[in-house]
């Protein structure tokens, strides 16, 4: 008995050890962004543009081109990934199930293509194909392929957690498949499509690879004006400053302010995913227990 | 119309990478890209051979899977069969933030302080190698696998738990010889994702490995990976080149390596479930 507890403890141990290694290289990491970072920020870095041949001054350029992007991905990924996961939850035959099989693959399959294999499909595509030329439009439409399989994933499973008695209760009053979709599910789904949106955002706001193959700039004097220019972006911004300017150590606070804005960015982005999901779900636990 | 987006997409990415790729084998023999050991591709007489960002590509992956796969595992276990409700429900969100963070982050931290950390404690004269690639990448691929290892485990029928505890089983005797064999084949799926995600980074990689286009096995040597060689020659390449079509080659390589992971990790998923049923 006493070996056998032994063993027990010293395996717990173990597993505790490994959990806690992981959570103390999320604190270091944190911390050591942060407290690097945490000195630069201001309000000027916030609103001023790179001075002095990206010396000196803030951000604000990416920041924009960062946004415009991630409203133009989105405006393109939105529609279509939420008429896919529409399509699969609610109008897909069931017995169809080789054509299900492959939708569900090609999603699957999609989420696991490395983002600059997506970048080489916007260059191809886009860029030279649709001489869409080197823009903002063409790696909006680049990154919204990339946000797909995010945005169908976690909308299907928002339609999903709408009780099964909603859609019967529309279907009984005599509602129309579009109805029921439309009245019944769509409403009761939207919090959880807007946290697929959420994630898809994230997703694209910290995206570097295919950006870096379609259109991101080094060092633009002007914003963009039109989707057919070039613009900066955060992780662009980040990656320039960090290995191809002239003297990365000399811009290493700017680099650490550059980065902590992204995170900021990207993890609150995730954070209010996370906590509309949690609602989310308790919710309709409560509804359909 | 919508439902088909992601399967055009695939088709898409299929078309293009080969279209653009196999034109790239009208100046370049198939077989000496393939073996091909030296990568020169602006010089006198261009190379082209695939094998150091092929070798790079595997140090690097293989490395970050073997540091990864024990910690999170052993995590996952932890999460799922010990820790209690409330700790777990703390933990899991932090871990899934560790996925959110983009990989030009992940890639400047390598760059510039575990570079540093690493040549602090080995006094190895090459700043950026395989093993600071290696691990900042086995930070990046820990949430895929102890999420999905984690949800394999937690799927394990109570009524396997309950018997082995009947036996007279102590709790760690349970987890280790019923919970944990009887959901290999989930964790096996949670390792393939590990390494399909990590063979296809590129900033994190690309900023860590020093990007020297040499065939080596040795961690503390710069290598350079086939995301890594796109990203960083692309830039510079006049359209149309054989160059430019050799690039889309190694896309083409990389994305094989990335369906076939993929597709044997979803087959796996389906067998799974219907053993289940």
């Amino acid at each position: 008995m006493t070996s056998k507890s032994t063993t027990q403890t010293i395996a717990f141990l173990v597993l505790r050890l490994c959990t806690a290694a992981i959570l103390v290289a999320v604190f270091l990491l944190a911390g050591f962004l942060v407290w690097n970072g945490a000195p630069v920020l201001s309000l000027q870095f916030l609103i001023e543009s790179p001075r002095e041949g990206m010396t000196a001054g803030g951000v604000f350029p990416a920041i924009v081109g960062t946004f415009y992007l991630t409203l133009l991905t989105l405006l393109f990924a939105l529609p279509l990934g939420v008429g896919a996961a529409i399509y699969l939850s609610e109008y897909a035959d069931p017995r169809r199930r080789r054509t299900l099989y492959i939708i569900r693959t090609a999603t699957v399959v999609l989420a696991g293509i490395p983002s600059i294999v997506y970048g080489l499909l916007g260059l191809g595509l886009f860029v030279l194909f649709l001489r869409l030329g080197f823009s903002l439009l063409s790696s909006a439409l680049t990154l919204s392929f990339l946000t797909l399989p995010v945005i169908v994933s976690a909308s299907e499973e928002a339609l999903r957690t709408v009780p099964m008695s909603y859609r019967e209760g529309a279907l009984a009053l005599g509602a129309t498949k579009w109805q029921v979709v439309r009245d019944a599910v769509l409403p009761f789904a939207t919090p959880g499509i807007l946290t697929a949106c959420v994630l898809g955002v994230a997703r694209a706001a910290g995206e570097t690879a295919p950006i870096l193959l379609t259109g991101a700039a080094y060092f633009l004097p002007q914003l963009p004006h039109s989707v057919f220019q070039q613009f900066m972006a955060l992780p662009f911004h980040i990656f320039i400053l960090s290995t191809q300017s002239v003297d990365p150590r000399l811009t290493r606070p700017l680099q650490f302010g550059t980065v902590l804005v992204l995170l900021l960015l990207v993890l609150s982005l995730n954070t209010v995913a996370i906590v509309v999901r949690s609602r989310y779900r308790r919710k309709y636990r409560r509804v359909s227990g | 119309m919508a439902a088909l987006a992601s399967v055009l997409i695939v088709v898409l990415i299929f078309v293009f990478l080969f279209s653009n790729g196999l034109q790239a084998f009208r100046d370049i023999d198939v077989v000496s890209f393939l073996t091909g050991t030296i990568w020169q591709p602006v010089s006198e007489q261009p190379k082209y051979g695939l094998v150091p960002m092929l070798t790079g590509s595997l140090l690097v992956t293989g490395l970050s899977i073997l540091f990864s796969v024990p910690i999170s595992i052993l995590c996952a276990t932890y999460l799922s069969q010990v820790a209690s409700p409330t700790f777990r429900e703390i933990v899991k969100p932090i871990i899934e933030m560790l996925a959110a963070i983009p990989s030009v982050v992940y890639g400047f931290v390598a760059l510039i302080i575990i570079a540093d950390v690493i040549q602090g404690i080995l006094h190895n004269p090459i700043r950026l190698n395989a093993l600071n690639a290696s691990i900042v990448l086995s930070l990046m691929v820990a949430p895929t696998i102890i999420s999905i290892s984690e949800d394999a485990i937690s799927s394990v029928p109570y009524e396997y738990k309950e018997a082995a505890l009947a036996l007279g089983a102590s709790k760690w005797e349970m987890i280790s010889k019923v919970v944990l064999p009887s959901s290999l084949s989930g964790i096996f799926v949670a390792v393939m994702l590990g390494v399909g995600r990590a063979i296809g980074e590129t900033m994190a990689v690309l900023m860590a490995a020093g990007n020297a286009a040499v065939v080596s096995l040795n961690p503390l040597d710069s290598v350079e990976t086939m995301t890594a060689v796109i990203a960083i020659e692309m830039g510079e390449v006049t359209f149309n080149s054989t160059h430019f079509y050799a690039l889309f080659a190694v896309g083409g390589v990389l994305f094989l390596f990335t369906l076939v992971i993929n597709l044997v990790a979803q087959v796996i998923v389906r067998r799974y479930k219907e053993l289940g049923r």
